[in-house]
């Protein structure tokens, strides 16, 4: 927040006004408020691409309200019902068919699976245009980067819970990938299961992890993500700070209060946004076997594995990375070189900051060399989603160690290129 | 630093070890909350050995029980799939058994004891899938045309042979590992343990 020292409440004498200034006294409301609504000033420039942060926030809170009521309905429970059913698989058929209306509030929250990643990305994308990472705002990218971890394994635990065969099954080989790590990963997978197999207590730790824990770490992280990104003020299209330019009163002259401004824009992406959401949700939940796998539809059976296992496909562009790794380093297995490929490929964006040596932060100012790697970089991770996707092949396998090396590329050679690519001088004023 | 303390410096040692001493502690609680995660001492328990009755398992024909939570196949082989064995040496990575996937009284030819009979984990050892059966030769099974029969992952494409024998160059490191396992009678196995005073 760029200013806390707000002035406290004087009340006028009404009602009202006594109670906000008893209220003010005691806890910064009148200071809250202004800090990081009404007097917190965002660039005027921002474009359609901003609204996917407050997405974001709107998902986690579908995600969050949805889940407090599948919760009530749910039971992670691996054993057999009468009808030789797992008791979890049970549960979900049940908030389908026979909770008053369970079958909406679990398509929300599946669908809310699908589509927080959709923003997420989106959200990610604008940060990579407009240079949104670079100084001063690394740390608000380090905590979104954190955020995106945390994510992903939540939707991992949440994927089990269902106890479908895609569920047992791609937590089978998510699991044993940790036991590729040579020497702990046996022991290290044992201690994750809490077991030799998949099972009971997978099931319930997973779940303790899916409602309890990653929750709590995300609320934290994304409180943390909004607090240094008003520290610093956010960043806009153009990629120039507006705080440089104010006026007699400390102002940003290119800045508006984010309140109304922006909360009543966002609005617009909000309505926009639930037309879409209504329209996966009722019409096609399923997402096209996308959203939700076809295999899930049965329950798990740990003595036969589907004869295709795919992640979903918020995972498969890391999957394909880590498929696309084949051969052994210094004597240790492939799959565990496959494994730091996948890891590095999420954490290397944390990295961004440092890497970017570009005298611009817009892409409106950058050079063609920066804008064919961003382009190569996206179209990469396209192909590399889908061929997650897809079972194992020949030609999949030289693509995607192509697409992978395209993809290490963009991060790796950006010291280089963002520094010797040609660049427009950025104005001093935001462009509108 | 301790030159250039401006506060009581005796006091400050105090506050350094009383903190380093909470740090003890604070690490020492972790241990029964990370140890909660083992396996429990039901589960640890729950390795008992399965009986299976094969006495009506006709050549060529394969059988699945549960056994720890895993598939492990019986497999009644037919004198054409034992044949395929030999002919098969040079393309597993590992045809004599070298590696410890079995017991010893299963490191032989067959990975049996009984030649016709084959007991094996159905677990792939790369990730851990289970292998469907393509039993028929090549492309019957839409496999390739020299395809003798065995297994194939549907994970990740490793293949294997009727002993388990894992194909060179495919992701999966080991042959399917051979559980311990002995006929309390003709026709009636028990697997999870090894014969007792064998």
């Amino acid at each position: 927040m760029a200013n806390t020292n707000f002035e406290k409440y004087k009340s006028d004498g009404s009602l009202q006004g006594n109670v906000l200034e008893w209220v003010d006294a005691r806890f910064p409301l009148t200071a809250s408020i202004k800090g990081h609504l009404t007097e917190y000033y965002a660039p005027k420039n921002f474009n359609f691409w901003y609204f996917f942060g407050s997405l974001a926030l709107l998902v986690l809170v579908i995600q969050i309200v949805t889940g407090i009521f599948l919760v009530m309905h749910y039971k992670p429970d691996a054993s057999l019902n009468a009808n030789g059913v797992p008791v979890a698989f049970a549960s979900v058929e049940y908030i389908m068919r026979d909770v008053p209306w369970g079958w909406m509030i679990r398509y929300m929250h599946s669908t809310g699976a699908s589509a927080f990643f959709i923003v997420v990305y989106l959200h990610m994308f604008r940060g990579l245009m407009y240079g949104s990472y670079r100084q001063p705002r690394e740390l608000t990218w380090l905590f979104g980067v954190g955020i995106f971890l945390c994510l992903m394994g939540e939707a991992f635990f949440g994927y089990l819970l269902p106890w479908g065969q895609m569920s047992f099954w791609g937590a089978q080989v998510i699991v044993n990938l940790f036991s590729a790590i040579p020497l702990i990963g046996e022991p290290l997978s044992i201690w994750l299961r809490g077991d030799f197999v998949i099972g009971d207590a997978t099931l319930n730790r997973f779940f303790s992890f899916h409602v309890i824990a990653f929750p709590l770490v995300i609320i934290g992280l994304i409180a943390a993500h909004i607090l240094a990104l008003h520290e610093t003020g956010s960043n806009n299209p153009d990629g120039v700070e507006i705080k440089a330019k104010k006026n007699e009163k400390g102002i940003p002259l290119d800045g508006i209060p984010f309140h109304p401004y922006y909360t009543v824009k966002d609005i617009v992406g909000v309505v926009v946004f639930l037309m879409a959401f209504s329209a996966i949700m009722f019409f096609a939940p399923e997402g096209g076997g996308y959203f939700l796998e076809t295999p899930n539809f049965y329950p798990a059976d740990p003595l036969k594995t589907p004869p295709h296992i795919a992640p979903v496909w918020y995972f498969t562009p890391f999957y394909s990375i880590l498929r696309a790794v084949v051969w052994p380093i210094f004597g240790i297995d492939a799959k565990f070189w496959g494994v730091v490929a996948m890891g590095a490929s999420v954490v290397i964006f944390a990295f961004l900051p440092w890497l970017d040596r570009s005298p611009v932060k817009s892409i409106r100012y950058r050079g063609p060399i920066y804008k064919t790697f961003l382009t190569l970089f996206v179209i990469s991770f396209f192909i590399l989603g889908y061929l997650g996707t897809q079972s194992p092949s020949y030609w999949g396998e030289k693509i995607s160690q192509l697409c992978s090396l395209i993809y290490f590329g963009f991060f790796l050679l950006m010291p280089w290129y963002s520094k010797v690519d040609k660049y427009r001088p950025a104005p001093d004023r935001v462009t509108g | 630093m301790s030159n250039e303390c401006k506060v009581d410096c005796g006091r400050r040692r105090l506050v350094v070890a009383t903190a380093a001493v909470g740090g003890v502690g604070a690490v020492a609680a972790l241990v029964p909350f990370v140890s909660s995660m083992l396996p429990s001492e039901r589960a640890k328990a729950a390795g008992a050995p399965v009986e299976a009755d094969i006495s009506k398992l006709e050549p060529g024909q394969m059988m699945t029980v549960e056994w720890r939570g895993k598939p492990v196949w019986i497999i009644n082989r037919t004198p054409e799939m034992l044949g395929t064995l030999p002919k098969l040496d040079d393309q597993v990575a590992d045809p004599k058994s070298e590696k410890k996937m079995q017991p010893d009284y299963a490191k032989n030819e067959n990975r049996s004891i009984k030649p016709e009979i084959m007991v094996m984990v159905g677990i792939c050892t790369h990730l851990g899938c289970s292998p469907s059966s393509k039993f028929k030769k090549g492309s019957e099974e839409g496999m390739s045309g020299d395809w003798l029969g065995g297994f194939l992952c549907p994970c990740h494409g490793s293949t294997f042979d009727f002993a388990g024998r894992v194909y060179k160059a495919k992701p999966a490191p080991d042959n399917l590992e051979v559980p311990p396992h002995y006929y309390i009678a003709d026709g009636r196995i028990l697997i999870g343990e090894d014969k007792k005073g064998a």
